[in-house]
């Protein structure tokens, strides 16, 4: 029997979970406690088995108000694949304007899952919005 | 100068805080002004790339930009009235303002204020840290405005002094970025940030973390070459022989935020010593009347999604103050910080108040506490906490009908 503590990293309660683990962990061998809510015991289990992480950085954009965006992948990706995502997304260049939700890269470093904008990209042309003008 | 304009309420700072607070006015059916200077609504969020937050405001996980987004699009819905690029420069009891924004000054009166501006960061120069003064020194919200706004590397071998929740978040996203994070010292014996960020950001990606450490010397001539990292004793003095150099060629600083209440000092707003922000009562309103406060002006927050629902709750007490027949100010009494906690707020509540949401902080680290909040011998409310942490804000709500009977409250750790 083993315990690990660990810190659920799925919401900001963070909840610090003690994890009891006798042999291979599986969803009856292990035992979760500390957890708030039901995800909590999911986390352990799959922090145990398949830990898989968001990766949030930023690209390039040509012709905005500034010069670049943040993104993310659109599903956590496996924990070893972070770097191979970040490294496939180095020199991406994407063009204004960006909406948030746009997909930046599909199926980025063979993961299956999409790299989408998280923050919104006005064109430099365009007229700013005159709700943040009107005086 | 244009003529001077009125409106019932106006806000001080378009970040979470500020946005909800314009945002429930504005619901409540007032007149809303919201004020902020930069171009951009969303505040400090617009830089918080990382995921984690949203969860309890919106029952999902979303990144600070997203986040921030949300807020705005709820408040501009709404209806309100946004000055952008403008920097309100003075403020005056009465709830007079003076605007800047380029080129132009102008005046404004409101029914009601809502202060809003956050927090600033810890600088060098605030820590007296001796040594030379080589380029290559950062707050750690200012390298992550160059990397995640301006496209800047700020260094390939980093050291943090400091482990704050944005230090922690800029450890793991530099390494990300290629660079080398060689270590966090923290001063106190325990994290300052939140267990997930020392788990998720330094645990990780085995960077290590020097508790009771703190950064003693600079080195470096045009750029940092190394600092001294050296242990403290548990009266946070320098424990001699304990030195040792870390090779690096930037500095991070984490080391804490300061709520940015210059202007609440121009409106003779009363402040805690404690928090750094303003004393208010359960409707979050200040010393002064009709000024209310909320988010990281009020007390640093280690969620914006808890920041956001503050502004919520200020913004809506916000209307009802200016549209509501004057009243003077009810009888008060206080709520205290007692023994093994650090501060509470609000610090006021009218005794009328039936119900009340009161957030704190414990002094230290305790797994397995219980935080008590009493009137007298009485313990009217309790909460039990199974890792309670300093760096995480702890919230209880107390209900009463017909009030309180009792001319002050304790919160204190049984």
């Amino acid at each position: 029997m083993t315990t690990r503590r660990m810190a659920c990293i799925l919401c900001p309660s963070g909840c610090e979970l003690d994890v009891r683990t006798s042999g291979e962990p599986t969803a009856d061998s292990v035992v979760v406690e500390g957890n708030l809510c039901p995800r909590g015991e999911e986390y352990a289990l799959e922090e145990l088995l398949n830990p898989r992480r968001t990766l949030t950085t930023t690209v390039l954009v040509r012709g905005g108000v500034g010069t670049q965006t943040s993104v993310k992948t659109a599903a956590p990706v496996p924990r070893e694949s972070l770097a191979a995502v970040r490294a496939a997304l180095l020199g991406t260049t994407i063009d204004a304007p960006v909406a948030i939700g746009d997909r930046v890269a599909e199926d980025v470093a063979g993961t299956g899952v999409d790299v989408v904008a998280t923050r919104a990209i006005p064109r430099r042309s365009d007229p700013v919005d005159v709700r943040l003008r009107n005086r | 100068m244009s003529d001077r304009r009125e409106t019932d309420v106006v806000v001080i700072g378009g970040g979470p805080a500020g946005l909800s607070a314009a945002a429930a006015a504005a619901e409540a059916g007032a007149k809303v002004v919201l004020v902020d200077r930069n171009r951009q609504l969303g505040g400090i969020l617009n830089q918080c790339i990382h995921d984690g937050f949203g969860l309890q405001a919106f029952g999902e996980v979303l990144t600070g930009p997203e986040f921030a987004a949300r807020v705005a699009a709820r408040a501009l819905e709404a209806g309100i009235e946004v000055h952008t690029d403008t920097m309100v420069t003075d403020l005056t009891s009465s709830r007079e303002l003076v605007c800047t924004t380029s080129g132009e000054r102008y005046p404004l009166r409101a029914e009601a204020v809502v202060l809003a501006m956050g927090c600033r960061e810890r600088t060098r120069g605030m820590l007296r840290i001796p040594g030379t003064r080589p380029a290559g020194v950062y707050t750690a919200g200012a390298a992550q405005w160059l990397t995640n706004m301006a496209d800047v590397r700020v260094g390939r071998r980093v050291f943090i002094l400091g482990s704050g929740d944005v230090g922690l978040i800029m450890a793991r996203r530099l390494v990300w970025e290629g660079a080398e994070v060689a270590g966090v010292a923290e001063l106190l014996p325990y994290p300052s940030g939140l267990p997930r960020n020392v788990s998720q950001c330094l645990e990780e990606y085995d960077i290590p973390l020097y508790l009771a450490h703190s950064v003693t010397c600079i080195h470096g001539r045009d750029r940092v070459e190394a600092v001294t990292v050296t242990r403290f004793d548990e009266r946070r003095l320098p424990i001699a022989g304990t030195e040792f150099e870390v090779a690096c060629d930037t500095l991070l600083l984490s080391v804490g935020l300061i709520p940015e209440n210059e202007l609440s000092r121009n409106a003779d707003v009363v402040l805690d010593p404690m928090t750094g922000g303003a004393v208010v009562n359960e409707r979050y309103m200040t010393s002064v009347d009709g000024i209310f406060s909320c988010g990281n002006v009020l007390h640093i927050h280690d969620l914006a999604d808890r920041a956001a629902e503050e502004g919520d709750r200020a913004g809506r007490c916000a209307a009802r103050y200016a549209l509501g027949p004057s009243t003077s100010r009810r009888e008060e009494l206080r709520i205290d910080a007692g023994e093994g906690i650090r501060y509470v707020v609000p610090q006021r509540a009218e005794r009328s108040a039936e119900e009340l949401l009161v957030s704190l902080r414990i002094s230290e680290p305790a797994d397995r506490c219980t935080a008590v909040v009493t009137a007298g011998d009485r313990v009217i409310a309790e909460e039990s906490l199974r890792h309670g942490h300093p760096s995480t804000m702890v919230q209880m709500r107390l209900r009463s009908r017909g009030g309180i009977d009792a001319d002050r409250l304790e919160v204190r750790m049984r």
